[in-house]
């Protein structure tokens, strides 16, 4: 039996998501609850981390903002918690988030990519000490309560998510557009020529991988209750999800599936014992990667397997 | 009415000028050299007919519609498709690829994917690269690396291809295909502009040349004319020994 | 009422100084060495934490820690660009490549500096007084060691302007910031210019730190925002423009603080309306190419 040859085809790969799907769904009926609380994180960092490479992955332009748009989502939770259902905050704390990538694509996108690094840079930063001095100056109060629901829920909106940005993500990747993306990641200006809209392309897609990115954000408001623009706006979160992808690998969707994985039980089993060396850590690793991974594990991986199966040019 | 037409275009770059007030047109169907210097100002004004460029004065009209509001995807998609001096494929993309890309995003969006595999699928078999059609372009020779950029290209189904030297580099025989290959994009009613430095194939494939120096235009005419004018010879081509070979 | 205007204007020159400085350094490292350092900021923190310690410990004059902490900066940035930034810079199949890899690496320096830190001084606000007492004239009050770092910021400047242009070395640095190829083939080893110009680039960060210490609060985690204030200074005053970034330094501490007097806690928010601003209708900058 070609046991890499069975392992790689389309039915097997499909079995084996179909099991875990199942598996992940009716979890809640029989595991612990901090099982339930640790997959939730999980799946959080998944979708910041498959958010974040549906863009910046096959266009190249680092986007070093996802804190912004997960911070906008988290405050619109906080706003609009007790006025509003869950699913409809979630809508809204989505479209904000596209909206605000909207603007922000619309200004630095049609520029070289320099600027757009440096401006998603400082975004966390900005929104932070904007909404800090609103909530100062004009409304007077500077942390605000989210109303609670049950750590099922919250998981199962998490999970749903996850479903919807990595079928997005998939469906995006296999279309027109995803090849479209990767020319313009491959040669901006021959893509142009070729009759790409290519600003509006990456201004469309920047603002999708927002939205994943907002919704995610008005989901976990709930779980922490109380929110202050600190909070909310925690730069350590545009920082996590870039390693995670960069560690798993941007070339394959898994890659940036596995990072996230890795990451964030390394950092649910290190933030106990060692909370200001897991990020010294972190910070160590993404230099590590940076210099000797250059596709990620599943990068490395891949050749290895390449080797392995004696595949050298797969079908188109 | 001529297809493309460029009118007292002028580019400077800081103080230099790049092209000074040049004047010429296009009639559709016809194959136009564009030769001269290096640094004479041709891939300059490539750049301006793709909207790569704006010109800071004069009008270049395609199809009688002023190039200076649109961008390179736009004009496109009205039928101006172009290759690059250097090279500027998709390095990590199939070659099939490329062309589907080019199908998608060309004159006819819209299409279906079947539609496109089979355009694409077509523009490959024109162009002679199927048999590498699974190959990532980097992997692929210089010489059908610029094939690929023709096929990107021809893939859009544009009314006017601009080539931009596309047989620098290679040995005599891949020239021979490339002018081929030139022929019978010409057969199929498509415009063509071509840059190039290779005497024999601008001299036999076109039917008018236009020599640019210092970013002027300094002559226009048949190959026959060029070849024998003193003013180009001086400047060019050298000796008339050399030109108007057939 | 001209007073306060007065007192506006020197205020914004003062804290000028200090963005002067910095953007300079982050101007070097970005426009001769290509390493878009979104770490600059920790590089500053550093600094300042360094005169910190020696002040609180040793009771050493900040102007004299300087000839410490300065060149400690500097080697840091040297052997940080020899070890991680010049092996990138072989290994990246195209300029553009080494740019991003290089801002990532950045990336992880800043987590890594700042939770250093933080493990060897701790998270909370620190702080010390020197050269505090008021200085008068023309009506207005000013503290001295404010007015000291204006003098430093400027002192640096033009003797840094002198040995671009007429030291050996800062021919070189011209020279590899226009084209480090041809430079390199005129005989300029350009692997150490660029180290070089990475170290000195770190060397601003930590003097600039130095002087803040004196007059402001620190904190390990202050980096981030001046080193999202270079970013936005080098823009403006044109990205790969060194004079620019001196210029545009005092132009952006002129603006903050305009701003402080009349919203204080709103200068960083419009340090970026200036930026979007640019974005949309000149992001050359000033003296940009």
């Amino acid at each position: 039996m070609d046991i890499p040859k069975l392992i790689s085809s389309k039915r097997f790969v499909l079995g084996f998501l179909f099991i875990l799907l199942v598996v992940l769904t009716t979890l809640p009926l029989y595991a612990a609850r901090y099982s339930i609380v640790l997959l939730t994180t999980i799946f959080m960092y998944v979708v910041l981390t498959v958010s974040w490479t549906m863009f910046s992955g096959p266009t190249g332009y680092v986007s070093l903002a996802p804190a912004a748009f997960f911070g906008a989502g988290v405050y619109a939770s906080a706003l609009l918690g007790f006025v509003f259902p869950l699913p409809v905050i979630i809508v809204v704390g989505a479209l904000s988030s596209a909206c605000l990538a909207l603007l922000v694509g619309a200004l630095t996108l049609r520029l070289r990519g320099i600027y757009f690094v440096m401006f998603t840079f400082g975004l966390v930063e900005l929104l932070l000490h904007f909404i800090l001095w609103w909530e100062v100056t004009i409304t007077g109060t500077t942390g605000r309560v989210v109303p609670t629901v049950g750590n099922t829920t919250v998981y199962y909106l998490m999970l749903t998510i996850l479903v919807m940005v990595i079928l997005t993500t998939y469906l995006i990747k296999h279309s027109r557009f995803g090849l479209a993306l990767q020319s313009i990641g491959e040669c901006e200006e021959a893509a142009a020529h070729t009759g790409v809209n290519v600003t509006a392309l990456k201004i469309m897609t920047f603002a999708a991988s927002a939205f994943f990115m907002g919704a995610a954000g008005a989901v976990m408001a709930t779980r922490w209750t109380y929110i202050d623009p600190r909070i909310a706006f925690n730069p350590i979160l545009s920082f996590l999800p870039v390693l995670m992808a960069i560690f798993g690998g941007m070339g394959q969707l898994f890659g940036p599936v596995i990072g996230a994985v890795i990451f964030t039980t390394l950092e649910e089993f290190l933030i106990t014992r060692f909370p200001y060396y897991y990020m010294l850590i972190f910070g160590i690793i993404m230099v590590v990667a940076i210099l000797y991974l250059p596709d990620g594990l599943v990068g490395l991986t891949q050749k290895l397997w390449n080797r392995i199966s004696g595949a050298k040019y797969a079908d188109p | 009415m001529p297809i493309l037409e460029c009118k007292e275009v002028s580019r400077y770059f800081g103080g230099l000028a790049a092209l000074s007030r040049v004047n010429f047109h296009v009639e559709q169907g016809e194959v136009l050299g564009l030769i001269g210097p290096n640094g004479a100002g041709k891939t300059t004004l490539f750049n301006l007919m793709s909207a790569a460029l704006k010109p800071q004065s004069g009008t270049i009209r395609f199809k009688d519609t002023d190039v200076k509001r649109l961008g390179p995807y736009k004009i496109c998609r009205m039928g101006l498709a172009r290759t690059f001096q250097t090279v500027r494929i998709f390095p990590n993309m199939t070659v099939l690829n490329h062309a589907i890309l080019a199908s998608y995003f060309g004159r006819s969006p819209g299409m279906s994917s079947p539609e496109a595999l089979r355009s694409a699928s077509e523009t490959l078999e024109f162009v002679g690269l199927s048999t590498v059609k699974a190959i990532p372009a980097k992997d692929l020779t210089l010489a059908n690396q610029k094939r690929l950029e023709v096929a990107r290209a021809l893939g859009t189904h544009p009314e006017i291809l601009l080539l931009d030297e596309i047989m620098a580099g290679l040995n005599p025989a891949e020239v021979a295909q490339a002018m081929e290959l030139v022929i019978r994009i010409r057969n199929k009613g498509i415009t063509i502009i071509m840059i190039e430095h290779v005497m024999k194939a601008i001299m036999s494939l076109c039917d008018r040349i236009i020599v640019l120096h210092h970013g002027q235009k300094i002559a226009e005419g048949t190959p026959q004319e060029i070849a024998t004018s003193e003013k180009v010879i001086k400047v060019y081509l050298g000796d008339k020994a050399h030109a108007g070979s057939k | 009422m001209i007073v306060t205007i007065f007192d506006i204007l020197i205020a914004g020159l003062l804290m000028g100084g200090i963005y002067a400085l910095i953007a300079v350094g982050l101007s070097l490292q970005y426009g001769v060495a290509r390493v878009l350092n979104i770490a600059h900021g920790e590089f500053i923190m550093i600094g300042a934490f360094i005169t910190w310690a020696l002040y609180s410990a040793f009771k050493i004059s900040p102007l004299l820690c300087v000839t410490i902490s300065g060149p400690l900066v500097f080697v840091i940035g040297f052997v940080l660009y020899r070890a991680l930034f010049a092996r990138l810079r072989t290994t990246s199949p195209s300029p553009a490549v080494f740019e991003g890899k290089s801002m990532l690496a950045c990336f992880g320096i800043l987590f890594i500096a700042q939770n250093l830190a933080i493990l060897i001084w701790g998270a909370d606000i620190k702080g010390y007084s020197y050269l505090a007492f008021p200085i008068e004239f023309w009506g207005a009050k000013f503290p001295a060691n404010r007015l000291i770092t204006l003098g430093f910021a400027v002192a640096f400047g033009s003797a840094f302007y002198l040995f671009l242009a007429r030291t050996r070395m800062g021919k070189a640095i011209r020279a590899a910031a226009q084209d480090p190829a041809a430079a390199g083939l005129m005989g300029v080893n350009i692997s150490r210019v660029l180290a070089f110009c990475f170290g000195l680039g770190a060397l601003m960060a930590g003097l600039g730190g130095t002087l803040l210490s004196m007059s402001y609060q620190i904190q390990a985690t202050m980096g981030l925002e001046y080193t999202m204030i270079a970013l936005i200074v080098i823009v403006l005053g044109g990205l790969g423009s060194i004079p620019g970034s001196f210029i545009g330094g005092f132009l952006l501490g002129l603006v903050g603080s305009i701003v402080t007097y009349v919203q204080p806690g709103l200068s960083l928010v419009a340090y970026y309306v200036i930026f979007m601003l640019l974005l949309l209708a000149k992001p050359t900058g000033i003296l940009g190419r």
